[in-house]
């Protein structure tokens, strides 16, 4: 041994390099071992649990797709969601607890205008950018920036359900004058309906009718012969889906035959509804965000994704098209996602400025976020029923019953018109 | 010019709804009105009938009231074990008061939520093939989903007067209400009179179900619709009288659909559990109780 | 008198600790879950004035409880007073609301009473829905005060609901020990016999519901600030109704210490239910508790510590 100080210093270097690249490894494998935890709220039981549990079948679909596809930054994403019940006073706890407790990176909200309310306050005071999942104008009050919602109701949420259909019956010729306004003493209802007023001042109706039932109603035959005493040319009903299925049944019995009938009736897009119903649904012009036409199923993606989510719903027990929701909870992952690899970071603020900025490719097509977090331009629709023969599911699943109407860029068939044109 | 047709066709809706409203009651009439038990639990019954039904019919086709009219039998013996266990923790003790309202709160809520986490909160309907058909008299139209249970209604009503009135059994029950040590005198067990009486409220509760679900669609919650009505009638009617009953429930099916074509349906629901607290308040024996 | 000067010490006591707790600032989340099971403990505590001592069942709750969360939601969107002034006037109002109530049925049997407590609610619940003013249908928001102590609202909402629950469980125990609690087990045991024997019986239920209906309000009144979003459906809801009769009658309903359990012990199962199982199975647990309970454990479980201990 000549040098042996040269001996030490070649193993000490080697010793130390080995280590800075055990060091190096491990933390980088620990990084991309650490998850990318995104935490929510959701109705898996109540009153909003038919929407919220596809909801969330769509979410962990994307969640499976992402990771797929290698996770978002390098991470594999996983999801922490509580049950939310449909009642807002579990919000404060669960994403208290998701925040403080779970410790995740990122949060959604739950389902429905009630369940982001509470939400709101919460998201403000900790800085946190909120991805909002069908709430009616929830932000007007705070007008808080860093809050985005993919339902597409566009700047001015309180008429986005009934302008379509009240710019409808405008076009058409002799131009109808009457209207009968009806709606559920309930939070939807009530937005809808007061939007439909502003419509009908707006268009120059005449308001024959005005009144709101208790939920829990019984019989419409009364509500509804009273409508019919009118003799209103335009009846509007707001509704959610038992009233929806309830007033429907009602009009044909009673034989209420307006010129155009139907408006903000949720409830009827639901499979099952439409399987029950059958028929009955036929003429009915009612919002909807999504149907199996053309211009939606030429989205790229978005047959990959029914494909996927139709396989699993079965056995989720939830609405096996998805015709409704689910391809939007899709489209707020898909934001939020590439908002992340955007940005390249976690950093709320960072996230919020880039969603605010992009026009984003979704399966439901280009998503661009205007004023107070809603859609820069709605795009409620209106849609039809038409042709409804039976009630056999699979004449759903393709387009041509429930045509398109308005907006121009997705019409994909004319109006009936009257409605009683359509029930022949 | 006063809307002669409108109130016409209101009445004889408030009518229909009525008959139904009264086999609703039925139930209550006798378990809570005979026997003096305040089954809370009834609502949850009614219900739970209402689900059976609607299972029978979406899987075999049969139609609704059938349906209920089959299960009838079941839903006496779950009626009678109901009873059993509730007389052996609370009526032989003789702590019914609190506890027994306890008991039967808690039944409801385990019925309301188990149908819950085996049917979901889905709207469930049924289909007949009379539904969505009417007819016309005079100009008053009259849906067949109203005819129908109404006139099964009154036929239930008109059925439990009569064993009330004429059965040995229907005596015996109206007998235990009155004096059950003299009932014990002639010869008869009051325990199982009871037991036969509560089994016949549930019965009842199970087929005024089937017609329910043919009105209109039920999920769980649906039974705190009814628990007001139930008792409102019962009370109004006057406890223990099957007619009273009957004359109650047209007068709220009247009330209520009244409320609902003139003054806009918001207040009618109100208005109904507010003739229940007047009633309580002004004349507690209910208009033809003892 | 030494007994009550050492309850008045135990409650100052407890809200000290209170406070203390709150002051550590440990983890939000604590706060959240402590202040639900905190304003049981003031429900349950409540129900058992009228329920387990004076033996009438009250299943309108969730009645008492929003017409308290919504006097609160009135004053905000009119004058915004300091938070002390809502919980009184929530608990005033539920409180004349109780005496109402008593003042019409108490005149009868015991379950006419619980009768119309289930029509109150739906009752309620209709007028407050067609009430623009405080949000009808659609619900309210409800922007929290700034500034609070504790740095977060959420912690001082807590302590505030620790002085409420020591004011309610100490309202209790001294009804309990006194003789309006003896007037009112008497009236429990046998309504007729107390009146012969000269108990001035209707006045003492309605003094049970009045305090009852209170102390119900005076836990609502808090809520809006709480969760920041009120609306008929949540606000009314039947789980105010099971637990405030299921805690009571696990927890046991002859003394103050029952509520005091049921809400301890009921409470924290559902919340932590809430972020584990996370469904109705929650509910169900809780129907079939109380069943069981109400048929094999008539007393509680402090009738079963007393078992235990010997007769």
């Amino acid at each position: 041994m000549r040098q042996p100080w040269r001996r030490s210093f070649i193993t000490g270097a080697l010793a130390g390099a080995l280590t800075v690249v055990l060091v190096l490894t491990t933390a980088f494998v620990a990084l991309a071992a650490d998850p990318i935890k995104i935490g929510f709220g959701m109705a898996l039981t109540g009153g909003l649990s038919a929407n919220g549990k596809p909801a969330l079948l769509a979410i962990q679909i994307w969640k499976d797709d992402i990771n797929k596809k290698g996770g978002l930054l390098g991470r594999q994403v996983e999801l922490v969601f509580y049950d939310d019940q449909t009642n807002p006073a579990t919000v404060p706890g669960i994403y208290t607890k998701l925040l403080d407790v779970d410790k995740v990176d990122l949060i959604i909200s739950g389902y429905g205008t009630n369940l982001i309310a509470p939400l709101l306050p919460i998201a403000i005071e900790r800085k946190l950018t909120l991805m909002g999942m069908f709430g009616l104008a929830n932000n007007e009050k705070y007008q808080y920036p860093n809050y985005f919602q993919i339902q597409p109701a566009g700047p001015d949420p309180q008429i986005s359900t009934a302008i379509g259909f009240f710019e409808l019956a405008a076009k058409q010729t002799p131009k109808p004058q009457t209207v009968a306004l009806v709606g559920a003493d309930a939070e939807y209802p009530q937005n809808a309906l007061v939007g439909a007023r502003d419509l009908v001042k707006k268009f120059g109706f005449k308001t024959l009718y005005d009144k709101t039932y208790p939920p829990n109603t019984v019989d419409y035959t009364p509500i509804v012969r009273a409508i019919k005493a009118t003799n209103a040319d335009i009846v509007f009903v707001a509704s959610y889906p038992p009233d929806s299925v309830g007033m429907l049944r009602a009009a044909h019995e009673v034989g209420l035959q307006p010129k155009i009938f139907g408006g903000g009736m949720v409830g009827l897009m639901f499979t099952s509804v439409m399987t029950s119903m059958g028929s009955a649904l036929n003429g009915v012009v009612n919002y909807d965000f999504w149907a199996p036409e053309p211009a939606f199923m030429a989205i790229p993606g978005i047959k990959e994704f029914l494909k996927d989510y139709q396989a699993r719903a079965e056995k989720a027990g939830v609405d096996p098209l998805g015709y409704y929701l689910p391809p939007y909870s899709y489209a707020l992952m898909q934001v939020l996602g590439q908002a992340v690899e955007g940005t390249k970071g976690l950093d709320q603020q960072k996230i919020a400025d880039y969603i605010r900025a992009t026009e984003f490719n979704t399966i439901v097509g280009k998503v661009k976020f205007g004023k107070n977090g809603e859609w820069a331009k709605g795009r409620t629709l209106m849609v039809q029923y038409q042709k409804i023969q039976g009630s056999s599911v699979d004449q759903f699943r393709g387009p041509g019953k429930k045509v398109v109407l308005w907006p121009d860029e997705f019409k994909s068939g004319s109006i009936i018109y009257p409605y009683a044109a359509a029930l022949k | 010019m006063f809307p002669w047709d409108l109130l016409a066709n209101a009445l004889v809706a408030g009518l229909l709804l009525g008959g139904v409203y009264a086999a609703v009651s039925l139930g209550v009439s006798i378990i809570f009105g005979l026997l003096d038990i305040a089954n809370i639990a009834q609502p949850a019954f009614l219900i739970l009938g209402a689900y059976a039904v609607y299972v029978v019919n979406t899987g075999f086709g049969v139609d609704p009231i059938l349906a209920g009219l089959l299960f009838t039998p079941v839903f006496y013996l779950l009626g009678a074990a109901v009873y059993r266990v509730y007389y052996g923790s609370f009526e032989r003790r003789g702590e019914e008061a609190l506890r027994g309202l306890v008991f039967f709160f808690g039944l409801l809520f385990i019925i309301e939520v188990s149908l819950s986490i085996k049917f979901g909160v889905d709207y469930r309907l049924v289909q007949a093939g009379y539904l969505g058909k009417s007819f016309e008299i005079g100009g008053i139209g009259i849906a067949y989903r109203l005819l129908v249970p109404c006139l099964v209604g009154l036929a239930m009503t008109l059925a439990l007067h009569l064993f009330l009135g004429r059965s040995f059994y229907g005596r015996a029950i109206m007998a235990v209400s009155q004096d059950r040590l003299a009932l014990r005198l002639m010869g008869a067990d009051p325990v199982h009179i009871k037991t036969v009486a509560f089994g016949i409220g549930i019965a009842a509760a199970s087929l005024a179900g089937a017609l329910i679900i043919t009105i209109t669609p039920v999920i769980p919650s649906s039974d705190r619709d009814y628990i007001g009505r139930m008792f409102a009638i019962t009370v109004l009617g006057g406890m223990g009288s099957i007619g009273g009953t009957l004359v109650a429930a047209i007068i709220l099916g009247v009330v209520e659909s009244l409320m609902s074509t003139f003054f806009g349906p918001s207040w009618s629901q109100a208005v109904s559990f507010g003739i229940l607290l007047t009633a309580l308040a002004v004349r507690p024996s209910g208009l033809f109780g003892r | 008198m030494p007994q009550a000067a050492r309850a008045l010490l135990a409650g100052l006591v407890v809200v000290g600790l209170g406070i203390f707790i709150a002051s550590l600032r440990i983890n939000p989340y604590l706060y959240f879950a402590g202040y639900v099971i905190l304003q049981y403990i003031v429900i349950a505590t409540a129900w058992n004035i009228l329920g387990g001592y004076a033996g009438y069942v009250n299943f309108g709750t969730p009645a008492f409880f929003a017409m308290g969360a919504y006097t609160a939601v009135f004053l905000i969107q009119t004058m915004r007073p300091p938070l002390p002034v809502l919980i009184l006037a929530g608990g005033l109002v539920s409180a004349l609301l109780g005496l109402a109530i008593g003042y019409l049925t108490l005149r009868l049997r015991g379950t006419f009473f619980s009768i119309a407590t289930l029509a109150l609610s739906i009752v309620l619940q209709t007028m407050i829905i067609n009430w623009e003013f405080v949000g009808g249908s659609r619900g309210l928001s409800v922007i929290r005060p700034s500034g609070p102590p504790f740095g977060n609202y959420v912690t001082f909402l807590f302590t505030v609901m620790v002085l409420l629950a020591v004011v309610a469980v100490t309202a209790a125990r001294f009804i309990e020990r006194s003789w309006v609690g003896r007037g009112l087990a008497a009236l429990r045991d046998n309504e007729e016999a107390a009146e012969c024997m000269g108990v001035p019986t209707l006045r003492l239920k309605l003094f049970a519901t009045t305090v009852s209906g209170f102390l119900l309000g005076v836990a609502g009144a808090p809520f809006p600030y709480y969760v920041t979003f009120v609306e008929p459906n949540s606000a009314f809801s039947l789980d105010y109704a099971v637990n405030a009769l299921a805690m009571p009658m696990i927890g046991g309903t002859t003394s103050w210490v029952g509520p005091v359990i049921g809400a301890v012990l009921l409470g924290s199962a559902q919340q932590l239910a809430t972020v584990t199982i996370s469904s109705e199975m929650n509910l169900f647990i809780v129907g079939v508790v109380l069943v069981a309970f109400v048929v094999a454990a008539p007393e509680g479980i402090l009738g079963l510590v007393r078992r235990l201990r010997g007769r």
